[in-house]
């Protein structure tokens, strides 16, 4: 059976086996050459952030956590507020000319490309009974997009999705006074519709995780919100 | 001197809209309404007033789907998603995406009034010479220029096409037509643009391709590679198409979407190519299509001819880290009286393979293929002499001309020598005046047709030329 690879356009022979017939296995969107240059996240992690520690030097190390994380951590503002974070694959050159087409340049059927992988990860890393929580975006950022790449990606996993964040309307923000704009100093808010199921565990899903501020964010809204268990999940991390 | 001329709908009979920057970015162009670097509330209003209309960006058809940007009719290059925009299900174009993307509800944005033209007066300032083959070949593009028709130029490897074209360009610009030359590769935009804007000092030339910065810009002599094409609509009146036979076939259907697009219904089309497809050659034979040839090459001496050998199953010995013993043999030869040579093999794996083979002969042979990241250091070194035998894929066949060489092909036989293929691999030889011979070596494991073809074909082109009387009397 020949496919044309969802990546590289250029047509590839499937690769089926026994195993993909008797499991009724997913074939892959990929090409085999374009699947392999994508890199999983593997080995030594951080506990908190799941940074692989072969990719960094020993001196970000603290035990079993990464030095960000130790600062998170001494931080009263945010100590705690994030329980874990994971992430599928390594961000390297590839992967960010692969995000870059699906966000930037908007080639939304890429999502498919990233399923399998995301699956598996996020099943081995959280619970069946997570509820799902994506990054938003600002309206004219949606609106320049098309669509929200966090939904996206959280759509692929089949579990229950709150729409409980809302961005804070950057052109607003700066009309408001200087105490008001300290108050508010964050980047996202609850949304007024919405109310946290108590006791449940809560997800957040964006696409890259960088230094860890925008979930840190994110987590901090919810748990104002009563929420207790809060982690995220990104498709990539640097 | 150049002067503007007034087309029949002119913008400066509304005098309002003559100073619009926005009709002015739209000239000879189609965008995306995101693409244009106008407000909103400028772009309705010229939209109300007629100045500019909208196109459907993706079009219904009977099977799926159309781009109208890119042409694309391709099922697995079409995609839908949830759209924040128009809050339905909305399909987008894949095949261009790099370029933004075209959705169903993201119209294109063209101008209501036809490009303005400039005349220039012999623009042309140029004191080479051309070959007997050059001017008959250049009279017949200029007339086709003249007439808007179409026409072919089958030109062998070392004619100097691109000579060729000056005076048509010259007429096409003295008549205010905007002339566009579309090739596939950016090198070739980088390497003509230069000597384009030598040749007409006065007339601005711009070179696109993709990350030039050249794109916002308007001339009446643009150099693009395919994709840059796709921006423009009805633009030119004059469009050539440079080494057709060298797109990509993937390419070929978007190629010839973009010339369509680009051009004026009327325009001229000129192609070049030093090897044409079987099917256009059968069309040049039956008179059904207009072609000139230059069978000659510009120093006046005969194409040096391939000569077929056979090797043998040499797969089976490359796996065994051997070579046949007459590519060998061949080879020895070579390193022996100090003559480069290129060794053209099918494929990358092979290419890794061979160069194994060949370097405790000679710790200074190199192998080179088209990703390649060492290309141009190694492509410079053996311009330079410093490797005596370079083992190569297929893909280096064109650009690539080093004065005095031999060449060899192993494996003759595989599907990637195509015809064209295997006379741009023979054109390598003999380029220079001072060393017009070489060798040409077909090494293979079974005769095929696309190599008596090729064989054929420049014999064909060497009795031609003698006919015409273009080759230097010996
Ligand atoms: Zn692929
Ligand atoms: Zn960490
Ligand atoms: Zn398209
Ligand atoms: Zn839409």
């Amino acid at each position: 059976m020949s496919e044309y690879c969802l990546l590289c356009h250029r047509r590839y022979a499937q690769r089926m086996s026994w195993r993909h017939l008797l499991m009724l296995k997913q074939t892959d969107v990929l090409c085999h050459e374009c699947r392999c240059s994508f890199v999983l996240i593997a080995g030594d992690l951080c506990e908190c952030c799941g940074r692989p520690f072969d990719r960094v030097d020993e001196s970000y190390r603290q035990g079993e956590l990464c030095i960000d994380c130790v600062r998170w951590k001494h931080d009263s503002t945010w100590s705690g507020v994030l329980t874990k974070n994971r992430s599928v694959y390594v961000y390297d050159a590839f992967m960010k000319e692969v995000i870059a087409r699906w966000k930037f340049r908007g080639d939304y059927a890429l999502v498919e490309a990233f399923r399998t992988d995301m699956c598996r990860e996020f099943f081995r890393h959280f619970p069946r009974n997570s509820i799902l929580v994506p990054i938003p975006l600002s309206s004219a950022r949606l609106y320049e997009r098309g669509f929200n790449q966090a939904k996206a990606l959280a759509e692929l996993l089949g579990l229950p999705i709150l729409d409980a964040l809302e961005r804070f309307d950057s052109a607003k923000q700066s009309k408001k006074s200087r105490h008001e704009r300290l108050e508010t100093d964050r980047v996202f808010h609850l949304r007024s519709d919405v109310s946290l199921p108590a006791g449940a565990s809560f997800v957040l899903i964006d696409d890259i995780y960088t230094t860890g501020t925008t979930v840190h964010h994110a987590a901090k809204v919810l748990r104002h919100a009563g929420a207790v268990d809060i982690s995220s999940f990104t498709l990539a991390r640097s | 001197m150049p002067s503007n001329r007034t087309s029949v709908i002119s913008p400066q009979k509304h005098p309002h809209v003559s100073s619009s920057e926005l009709l002015a970015f739209l000239a000879g162009k189609r965008f995306l309404l995101d693409e244009l670097p106008f407000p909103p509330e400028l772009i309705q209003s010229h939209y109300e007033h007629g100045y500019l209309s909208y196109q459907e960006g993706i079009v219904r058809t009977e099977h799926g789907y159309q781009c109208m940007r890119c042409g694309n009719r391709q099922v697995h290059l079409f995609a839908s998603f949830m759209c924040a925009r128009c809050g339905k299900m909305c399909t987008y174009c894949r095949q261009c995406i790099a370029m933004g993307r075209v959705s169903e509800c993201t119209p294109l944005v063209i101008s209501a009034f036809p490009i303005e033209s400039t005349v220039y007066e012999q623009p042309l300032v140029w004191n080479g010479a051309l070959s007997k083959g050059q001017r008959q070949a250049a009279e017949a593009v200029t007339r086709a220029i003249e007439n808007n028709e179409e026409w072919l130029v089958w030109a062998v490897c070392g004619a100097g096409k691109t000579e060729v074209l000056f005076p048509g360009i010259n007429r096409a610009l003295e008549l205010g037509k905007r002339v566009c030359i579309a090739t596939p590769r950016t090198d070739v935009v980088l390497e003509l643009a230069p000597r384009l804007q030598q040749a007409f000092p006065s007339v601005p030339v711009i070179a696109l391709y993709g990350g030039s910065e050249d794109r916002s810009k308007q001339a009446p002599l643009v150099i693009a590679t395919t994709h840059q094409l796709l921006r423009f609509y009805r633009a030119f009146d004059t469009m050539i198409i440079d080494e057709v036979d060298a797109f990509p076939y993937s390419v070929e259907p978007m190629l010839q979407y973009a010339t369509e697009q680009a051009r004026r219904e009327t325009a001229s089309l000129i192609y070049l190519t030093a090897t044409p497809h079987q099917s256009w050659q059968q069309e040049i034979k039956r008179g059904r299509r207009k072609a000139i040839t230059i069978p000659a090459r510009y120093h006046g001496y005969p194409l040096p001819i391939p000569s077929f050998e056979w090797c043998g199953n040499w797969r089976k010995k490359v796996k065994r880290g051997t070579l046949p013993a007459n590519v060998y043999a061949w080879i020895r030869k070579r390193i022996q009286t100090g003559k480069q040579a290129f060794l053209f093999v099918p494929h990358i794996e092979l290419l890794q393979r061979v160069v194994s083979i060949l370097k405790p002969f000679d710790h200074r042979i190199e192998g080179v293929h088209a990703e390649d990241d060492e290309r141009k250091e190694k492509v410079r070194a053996f311009r330079k002499g410093e490797i005596p035998l370079l083992v190569t894929t297929t893909i280096l066949e064109r650009g690539v001309t080093v004065p005095n060489i031999d060449v060899a092909v192993l494996g003759a036989e595989d599907d990637i020598f195509t015809e064209g293929a295997l006379v741009q691999i023979a054109g390598r030889v003999g380029r220079s005046a001072h060393y017009p011979n070489g060798d040409i070596r077909f090494f293979h494991y079974g005769k095929t047709r696309a190599m008596v073809q090729a064989r054929r074909q420049i014999i064909r082109m060497n009795k031609e030329a003698t006919e015409r009387g273009l080759l230097k009397s010996p």
